[in-house]
């Protein structure tokens, strides 16, 4: 339910980075990283955003296309990064470590936004 | 044909929330009010622990309560009655408070909560064990209640809630000779996904392990308000 609110914040965030583009270009595609360590299921965000893009006219061609990033923590006792296993799993397997550092996988992060336009540069 | 314009941007989609919820915070610090986020699934027993815990804690300290709430203002309600101030938000659709509401809860609520005039607001979230964990509100500290009848899973099916909690409070804990399932087992669990985490086990209804939670928040407070003179 709260893919909807992000793809609002999505929205806003894509408006926002338009209206500083010299002519406001149409955006074409946009990548969005999302961390297997958020509570975000990308297929509600990809539904949202194809609801949401419908009353934008910069957006109504925009394709929004999911990067999976897996989880990353790091075991202080071993000195090396694994991948908990989500669900079941957090310690570290072979010592019992409880999960330390996380170093992927929080991320909702825009990566890349393409634009049907040839970029100009001041 | 199409160009192939690009921009990488490296922009945290919750980053506009993030900053909002930055601005309450410094809006509580610059009043020296202590937030505590309150959050779990529902049924676990946010307001009927904070119907126990916060006349306790009002004997000490100038408490109020922002409540969130879908569409009644029922727990607002039983809180009033203990004589706690109550901001209601009625978040509507969304299923989690967000640093947005907070503010527009502050400044325009029609209950105002006089900052200065405060010592600890405790925020008891929308019951959710998921949404909530990903959207900063402006507070200090934040509390995962989870009650021993939801069993000793929770915290790894829902991994975002515990990471992101300061504090585990496991409720109704009179109940535990009831169902089958281990305490240890549940604190293990928890501390496998954040190691940091601190637990208080009580039972609202007996009082038991009540004041500790109680002294949890008073200490939290203490902590965070430093001497004026310290403060840049």
């Amino acid at each position: 339910m709260h893919e909807v609110d992000m793809t609002v914040a999505l929205v806003r965030s894509l408006a926002q980075w338009r209206e500083e583009q010299p002519g406001a270009p149409e955006i074409r595609r946009v990548v969005l990283q999302v961390g297997a360590f958020t509570t975000v299921e990308p297929d509600a965000l990809v539904f949202a955003f194809g609801v949401q893009r419908a009353s934008m006219p910069f957006l109504q061609r925009a394709e929004l296309h999911i990067e999976d990033v897996p989880l990353v923590a790091y075991c202080p006792a071993c000195a090396v990064e694994y991948r908990p296993v989500i669900g079941e799993r957090y310690a570290h397997p072979p010592c019992g470590e409880p999960m330390g550092d996380i170093r992927s996988g929080r991320q909702l992060r825009i990566a890349q936004i393409e634009t049907f336009e040839e970029p100009v540069y001041a | 044909m199409h160009n192939t314009a690009s921009a990488a941007l490296g922009r945290e989609l919750l980053s506009e929330n993030t900053h909002l919820a930055q601005h309450n915070r410094e809006h509580f610090d610059e009043a020296g009010v202590f937030v505590v986020n309150v959050m779990s699934a529902p049924g676990a027993g946010k307001t009927t622990l904070l119907e126990q815990a916060l006349p306790l804690l009002a004997r000490r300290h100038r408490v109020a309560v922002i409540e969130g709430d879908m569409a009644t203002e029922l727990d607002a309600d039983r809180l009033r009655e203990r004589g706690v101030d109550v901001l209601a938000i009625t978040t509507g659709r969304a299923c989690h408070l967000d640093a947005t509401m907070i503010a527009r809860g502050l400044h325009h609520g029609e209950t105002k909560l006089d900052l200065p005039s405060l010592d600890v607001i405790v925020v008891e979230n929308v019951g959710n064990l998921v949404c909530p964990a990903e959207f900063e509100i402006g507070e200090h500290r934040k509390v995962a209640l989870c009650s021993v009848t939801e069993g000793v899973d929770k915290p790894l099916k829902y991994p975002i809630m515990f990471r992101a909690a300061d504090l585990l409070v496991i409720t109704k804990l009179d109940l535990l000779p009831h169902v089958d399932v281990s305490l240890d087992q549940l604190v293990t669990n928890a501390k496998e996904v954040n190691p940091a985490l601190e637990v208080i086990a009580l039972s609202a209804k007996t009082g038991e392990g009540v004041l500790n939670f109680v002294r949890w928040i008073a200490a939290g407070r203490a902590a965070h308000a430093p001497p004026v003179a310290v403060r840049a």
